[in-house]
């Protein structure tokens, strides 16, 4: 686990399954300030894709890390701008 | 008299105000070409039944995650999507389909539409997976613009006010080409 960053928020999405992953944690770091970190806690295996994918292609967010353990990937994204 | 530069002034070469406007011509029509670099997608939604409401949904809400202006344009049975009354209830065919359980002779009789759509029901129901509802909710909360072909909703006897909030009405093949043709991403679904 990387502690380069710390978390501002935690956003709970297990049991979700796509698109919803991915469009909550929009919609939560959306209300976030910029330079914050959104650390997003999932159960869907495709969020490990998603959640890269949109992050490389949105605009103002940047993704710092993933990590799976157990049944439960985390993701930490930094709203850039 | 002799100098290091070579004589310009007979050749008809434009001078450096001259090309500092084409320049800005040139940069100005180039912003107008880009736009404002806004991405775009148009869907036009054409099914109604359960498992063909799902792809529309799925893209317009994700599109809108990515920072897109989504529309999507919904025709024929795609308007049952946006029905208030009728969302909750699309059907999934039990004929037509041979990834069914049931072969199309069974799935003919009587009833079996209802017992297909049930099992779909309680698969999404067991795998969270978000119900139409949520979709169109979802997406609406993010900007995405639903628009229900004007055409179409006359045709199947509908109102006007049948459709969810947020609903456009009043729409029809124009306003959805000149969406497709602004867009980025253009899908028939």
């Amino acid at each position: 686990m990387s502690s380069e960053f710390d978390i501002t928020e935690t956003l709970d999405v297990k049991g979700a399954s796509c698109p919803m992953p991915v469009v909550k944690t929009k919609s939560a770091i959306d209300d976030l300030d910029t330079g914050d970190v959104l650390e997003v806690l999932a159960t869907d295996a495709g969020s490990m894709s998603d959640i890269d994918g949109w992050a490389a292609g949105t605009e103002g967010v940047e993704l710092l890390d993933q990590t799976e353990g157990g049944d439960v990937y985390k993701h930490y994204v930094r709203r850039t701008e | 008299m002799s100098t290091d530069t070579p004589d310009t002034s007979a050749v008809d070469a434009p001078t450096r105000a001259e090309l500092a406007a084409r320049v800005d011509e040139l940069e100005a029509a180039l912003d107008d070409a880009t736009d404002d670099g806004q991405k775009k997608m148009s869907i036009i939604a054409t099914k109604g039944t359960l498992d063909m409401a799902y792809p529309p949904l799925i893209l317009a809400s994700t599109a809108a995650a990515f920072g897109y202006d989504v529309t999507v344009f919904h025709t024929f049975w795609g308007l049952d999507i946006l029905h208030e009354e009728k969302s909750g209830s699309l059907k999934l065919s039990s004929v037509g389909n041979p990834n069914m359980p049931v072969p199309n002779v069974v799935g003919a009789l009587p009833g079996m539409d209802r017992v297909t759509t049930s099992m779909m029901e309680k698969k999404i129901d067991d795998n969270d997976t978000a119900t139409i509802e949520e979709l169109l909710e979802t997406s609406l909360e993010m900007g995405v613009e639903f628009q229900a072909c004007q055409m179409t909703i006359d045709l199947m006897g509908y109102d006007e006010d049948d459709f969810y909030d947020g609903v456009t009405t009043g729409v029809g093949a124009a306003t959805a080409l000149q969406d497709m043709a602004d867009a980025d991403i253009q899908l028939l679904v």
